[in-house]
């Protein structure tokens, strides 16, 4: 059987014929499977939606009780007949119920990874390798350039800027759904046991996080602190808050932005942050690879990010490859993502 | 080097003055001799490293890398620099141990090492740093390595570590030489403070306040002596023949970029003056002026069509002796026996404005060319009155001299753009693009002239910040158009200090030193200035000048 046969890219996500599915699809279809809940992968409005028990309840908490026909939670591992199909999801390592979906048919496995990293995180299920035939990767920060280090590293960056600044308030812009809770976890990894403040829109995820026993410390709302209280203290907010009216609360803030895209100058001066710290949750070059390598897959896909690069790694490493054009995956939060091209070269 | 590359890491992205300030001091304070010594010596400007070239690290990369990769990766960075730093491979950890180099290690090291042995040497370290400190270490070897801190700022933060004036330090600073070990000790309580023994110290110059037109109610005009104030850059001349240093007001050492006038200075002592560009035995206007700063090397042909002059205000030593405690009346005739003794065409004495009333200077301020600037007028920014009993005092003291500007040119124009700021200002949108009425093809349209980000108050920018909030027609990121039609939109009120034609503008014209004046909310935008005005503008500014 080929590849295809099983799972077929089309533009609005991988199709799965044969069990009758889409995976991350980015528009209303009868059933989907989801990887994960970061907006880009995880719409509302399907007619069935099969994920994990935190994905489906992430997804609830974002889009409301009505945001699928029906649902069906599915335990890591466990196995799923799909038409002609067995479906798994194995832990990605991305975010709180992040899975890889694994596709079965006449011998041949395809995994599609979802968003993955293979690093440690306090605030999910650690990252498994599945071996496959065929493993479809993200790319997003496919090239040699993005080595994402020691994410300890850059929380003890923050933290001496609070230590030089301590009558300022600093404002770590982080993604609302796994990334803040990760950094406010590193933060009391790194010994940091202040209160953590959240801006309004990450409160309910943060509280999930909590109630499935990430400890995560004292949490406190921005909303109803004096500006005198917030001095000296650390903020996670949306990255779009960063350069919002909601800013002028804080006693002359530091605007920070965790982010794999901080690692490039060119991408951190554009947002405008004053401390660009270089924490991602998607694998960084060396991750991929590594991974790619490992899942002993003779053919790998490779979607959403820098494909080229990544296509040409695989060819040279005598793998098949090809880029998959599904448009519509780019990161959580849009609008700080993904600057418009009036934006570039705009600022010196 | 890694703890280096840090601090510079983190001074590339904070706009603040005093924050950078902040984080240098800290650096200073937690970093031991010799290596806070380098850091500074870095900042200052004060290091080179001739081998080093953009050519031998792309090299470098290109031994270590797929060259489909680089490619992929440089388009994406859009900086070589960093893109070698950044996809740099990761060294296997060998048995030596690549050992992380001090920024101490790294200079001494380049100072003594042969051309041939650089690149093993460069890649050696590379191995041994992490992604900041490869990026620290490429910039500083090529001399890239920019993070907007001034000399003055550096040494500013080196004063703080002691409360110390940073004006202490710029007086010393011509005996000091890296690692400044000296410095660091006598601001640490630990040495006595370095003895100056430069032969052309640097004098900090006497600034004046800007006077309103109230001020001159209280003033004695008996007391004043007024002197044109030029529209060039304000400097000091030094010299102790055979050696002679022009310094800029902010005590850079300009020498280098006007090597002429330094022929000129034969005679020992120093002088306050400003220095134009004389064409002709007239002074040219700032643009031209211009023309001659942004030039990088300093070429024979450039010195020939952009001839420098010095135009002499003040005498602060004559020889060896100190004359800024006399009055200004003594030293200024002392300074016209000097210019007289030097006699040199490219050094003149700023000539004085004779008046016997304010009115009559108001007069003179409103038409210098009939005040005895003659053709020079257009190169006159003001009048500047001095006390004439007042010694030369450092700073800005209130009282002694005031500045007195010509009025700026004014016009209205309508907000177009607006754009968020930084660091303290980016949740505001504090930057306007401000446009003028023409004939378009279709009618009446509005064209961009040029672009303000200051002279409203912090009220003023809340108003203007709600307006464009509310008044937003598109965006593009940071960038919002405002609705800007001729019954809708916000009249800005500009004031500017010269007009210039320009290419690089879709109007043709350039602003110099704009500012809003005045929000005219009053104003519908339909009664805003058109380009014809700024047209008929710039005619008259060039006939003045020709």
């Amino acid at each position: 059987m080929r590849p295809e046969d099983i799972l077929m890219p089309t533009p609005v996500g991988l199709c799965c014929k044969l069990g009758g599915f889409h995976i991350d699809p980015t528009r209303p279809v009868g059933r989907a499977l989801i990887t994960h809940a970061h907006s880009d992968h995880a719409r509302a409005g399907h007619g069935a939606v099969l994920a994990t028990q935190q994905t489906l309840d992430l997804m609830r908490l974002r889009y409301g009780d009505s945001f699928a026909g029906t649902t069906q939670a599915v335990n890591y591992g466990e196995n799923l007949e799909l038409g002609g199909a067995i479906v798994t999801f194995h832990p990605a390592g991305h975010v709180l119920g992040s899975a890889q979906i694994a596709v079965k048919a006449g011998g041949v496995r395809i995994v599609a990874s979802g968003d993955y990293k293979n690093v440690a995180d306090p605030t999910c299920a650690p990252f498994e390798l599945v071996r496959c035939d065929v493993f479809i990767t993200e790319a997003t920060f496919a090239l040699p350039v993005f080595r994402h280090g020691d994410p300890l590293g850059e929380i003890a960056k923050l933290l001496h800027s609070v230590a030089v600044f301590p009558e300022r308030a600093h404002l770590v812009g982080a993604y609302s759904l796994g990334k803040a809770q990760r950094v406010i976890a590193l933060l009391r990894q790194s010994g940091y046991h202040a209160p953590v403040y959240l801006h309004g829109a990450m409160e309910n995820i943060t509280r999930y996080y909590e109630s499935h026993g990430i400890a995560l410390g004292e949490l406190r709302a921005v909303s109803g602190a004096s500006k005198a209280e917030l001095a000296g203290t650390i903020t996670l907010c949306p990255p779009s808050a960063l350069t919002d009216i909601w800013t002028r609360r804080f006693p002359d803030p530091v605007t920070a932005f965790a982010s794999g895209w901080m690692r490039i100058r060119a991408r951190a001066r554009q947002y405008g942050v004053q401390l660009p710290l270089v924490i991602s949750d998607h694998a960084d070059w060396d991750g991929l690879t590594a991974t790619i390598a490992a899942t002993g897959a003779g053919e790998i896909w490779v979607t959403h990010g820098q494909e080229d690069a990544l296509v040409h790694w695989c060819t040279t490493h005598r793998l098949k490859a090809r880029p998959l054009d599904i448009v519509g995956y780019g990161e959580e939060d849009e609008d700080a993502a993904t600057p418009a091209p009036a934006e570039r070269g705009a600022e010196p | 080097m890694n703890r280096f590359a840090e601090l510079f890491d983190r001074l590339a992205y904070e706009p603040g003055r005093n924050d950078k300030l902040r984080l240098i001091t800290d650096y200073f304070r937690s970093t031991g001799d010799p290596e806070r010594g380098w850091a500074l010596a870095a900042l200052t400007g004060a290091l080179s490293f001739p081998h080093a070239k953009a050519g031998l690290i792309r090299s470098l990369i290109a031994e270590r890398s797929d060259p489909v990769l680089f490619a992929l990766s440089y388009d994406f960075v859009g900086d070589l620099s960093e893109t070698v730093a950044l996809m740099w491979p990761k060294s296997s950890p060998s048995p030596h141990g690549a050992v992380e180099p001090t920024l101490t290690t790294v200079i001494e090291t380049l100072s003594t090492l042969g051309k041939a042995h650089l690149p093993a040497q460069l890649a050696r370290w590379l191995d041994a740093l992490d992604e900041t400190g490869r990026w620290a270490l490429i910039k500083l070897v090529t001399g890239g390595l920019r993070v907007g801190v001034s000399a003055r700022l550096a040494k500013a933060a080196a004063a703080a570590l002691a409360d110390k004036d940073a004006q202490d330090i710029e007086l010393l600073w011509p005996s000091l030489a890296p690692p400044y070990r000296g410095l660091f000790a006598w601001l640490e309580g630990k040495g006595d403070k370095p003895v100056s023994v430069d032969p052309l110290p640097f004098r900090p110059p006497m600034l004046a306040h800007a006077l309103d037109d109230a001020d001159l109610q209280n003033l004695d005009a008996r007391e004043f002596i007024a002197e044109w104030k030029w529209d060039g850059i304000r400097v000091q001349a030094v010299a102790a023949p055979p050696l002679a240093r022009l310094y800029s007001r902010s005590g850079e050492d300009i020498s280098k970029s006007f090597p002429e006038l330094l022929d000129a200075l034969r005679l020992p002592g120093a002088i306050d003056g400003e220095l134009l560009i004389m064409r002709d035995r007239r002074v040219q206007s700032f643009n031209v002026l211009q023309q001659r700063l942004n030039r990088k090397s300093v070429t024979p042909k450039l010195i020939a069509e952009f001839p420098a002059h010095l135009r002499a205000y003040d005498l602060l030593a004559d020889g060896d002796e100190d004359l800024r405690g006399r009055p200004f009346v003594e030293r200024r005739h002392r300074l016209e026996d000097f210019i007289a003794r030097l006699a040199d065409e490219r050094l003149d004495l700023s000539p004085l404005v004779s008046f016997a009333s304010w009115d009559e200077l108001t007069a003179a301020r409103k038409d210098p060319a009939a005040a005895g600037a003659d053709a020079d007028a257009a190169a006159v920014e003001g009048v500047m009155l001095k006390r004439r009993d007042a010694s030369y005092l450092p700073g800005r003291p209130k009282g002694p001299w005031w500045k007195w500007k010509r009025d700026p040119f004014m016009i209205d124009a309508v907000l177009m753009y607006a754009q968020r700021g930084h660091g303290k200002r980016s949740s505001y949108y504090s930057d306007y693009t401000f446009g003028v009425w023409t004939r378009g093809d279709v009618g009446e349209e509005l064209v961009p002239v040029g672009k303000v980000y200051f002279g409203f108050t912090d009220e003023e920018l809340l108003q203007i910040d709600r307006f464009v909030r509310r008044n937003t027609t598109e965006r593009f990121g940071p960038v919002r158009e405002v609705v800007h039609a001729a019954d809708q939109g916000l009249v800005l009120e500009v004031a500017f200090e010269g007009l210039q034609r320009s290419t690089r503008h879709k109007s043709g014209l350039a602003m110099r030193f704009p500012r809003i004046n005045r929000l005219r909310w009053d104003k519908p935008p339909g009664e805003a200035d058109r380009l014809e005005r700024l047209e008929a503008m710039i005619v008259q500014i060039e006939r003045a000048q020709s």
